[in-house]
């Protein structure tokens, strides 16, 4: 069972969320999409760490076979090569691997040659094991690292995997939601969290997966988030408090479920609730 | 000796754009001919790398010389290569700054940003 965490921005509380879900359900593994600014480990920190980097392919240029015929130039989508003075420049920053400069090339003049753009960490926290992805500061795309993270074949099928997504909407969630089962999503009760929940909402929708909504720093008083599930009919899964001892917990980078009863029941009761949900739906899909 | 100028409309008392690799159109004035083209910048449109491909159309107009108000990295990488001056123009109109260029008065372009989207830059 694959469970994403996701949210329009940043800051709403996906990695409190997956963190304490995942620490909640004891045998369990994490993973942190989040590959431009990681900080699941922070709070897990994992023990006996194995890493591996992560590369992607680029092209090389053999300056004795090109002709010039300016074909790859003409169809990089990402003007990441140049034919100045007979000579073919590549800007290996704005590359985005695709590829099609390589098949293009009528003199095979162009190789792949490897960039390495990040790392994938692998490490353990009781009996959670944890993955992080770190992208290269400057680099396009985290996706290559998201699909390592996320390869069917590394991960224990009987273990429930929450995945941590990175904030907003775009091909980076895209690609951390695609292969989930139920998709959570957080939302803060302001107007502009609305405005973020909606983004994701219609992303899930669009996507085709079950969801629900947790809702997140929930004070007395008005929730537009809340409301707008009701508005919606949207499944609001639980509510996590805006509270004094969880803000304390966290900003120290400890997981409250391991250090607070209240918060163990609270997450607990979450976990099953979701647990249900994704019961529910695989049934009543079949 | 051929001047590039990004210009924001196609007219000598144009403004200088403010972007080089998203302009709408190129002035290239020919000082030995004193004519004027405006070239449409085919870059301005581009998802990534417009700077790259606006300085690749610059290079194969065999511009010599390149008027801007600034410039990124990757763009300057390519002018660079292709052996073209990079001087740095004022807020005043497309044709004064021709006029001041070739009064030997504009200075060369020495900033070269790092580009706004994360990738330039070391």
């Amino acid at each position: 069972m694959k469970i994403a965490v996701l949210s329009g921005k940043g800051g709403t509380g996906k990695t409190l969320v997956s963190v304490n879900l995942a620490a909640v359900a004891k045998t369990s593994t994490y993973i942190d999409c989040d590959v431009e600014e990681p900080n699941g480990h922070l709070f897990f920190k994992p023990k006996d760490i194995i890493e591996e980097e992560i590369s992607v392919k680029i092209p090389k240029v053999d300056g004795n076979l090109c002709s010039g015929c300016r074909r790859c130039v003409e169809f990089c989508k990402f003007n990441a090569l140049a034919y100045i003075k007979e000579k073919l420049i590549v800007f290996e920053d704005i590359c985005h691997s695709c590829g099609g400069c390589i098949l293009l090339c009528p003199e095979k003049a162009l190789t792949e040659k490897e960039k390495v753009i990040g790392r994938v960490q692998k490490g353990t926290s009781e009996q959670v094991t944890v993955y992080t992805g770190i992208l290269n500061p400057g680099e396009p795309s985290g996706i290559p690292i998201i699909k390592k993270l996320l390869d069917e074949n590394e991960h224990e099928r009987s273990k429930t995997i929450f995945i941590d997504c990175p904030p907003g909407s775009a091909c980076i969630v895209m690609e951390s939601i695609k292969d989930a089962d139920y998709c959570i999503l957080v939302a803060e009760p302001t107007l502009f969290g609305v405005h973020n929940l909606n983004m994701v909402y219609e992303l899930v929708k669009l996507f085709n997966k079950p969801f629900g909504v947790v809702l997140n720093k929930c004070l007395d008083g008005e929730n537009p988030s809340e409301k707008f599930c009701i508005e919606k009919g949207i499944r609001i899964l639980g509510r996590i408090p805006f509270d004094n001892e969880l803000g304390s917990l966290n900003s120290n980078a400890e997981i409250a479920v391991r250090k607070s009863e209240k918060y163990r029941t609270i997450f607990s009761s979450l976990l099953e609730d979701v647990k249900k949900e994704v019961h529910h739906e695989t049934t009543s899909d079949s | 000796m051929k001047i590039a100028i990004p210009v924001n409309e196609k007219s000598l008392e144009s403004n200088v754009c403010v972007s080089f690799g998203r302009t709408p159109y190129f002035l290239i004035y020919d000082t030995d001919t004193q004519k004027s083209v405006f070239l449409d910048n085919s870059a301005a449109a581009s998802t990534g790398g417009a700077g790259i491909k606006a300085a690749q159309m610059i290079a194969d107009n065999k511009v010599n010389i390149l008027l801007t108000p600034r410039l990124g990295e990757n763009a300057a990488d390519v002018l660079k290569s292709a052996e073209i001056e990079i001087y740095k123009t004022t807020t005043a109109s497309a044709k004064d700054n021709i006029d001041v260029f070739i009064a030997g008065k504009l200075p060369l372009l020495n900033e070269i940003h790092a580009g706004f989207h994360g990738h330039g830059g070391k």
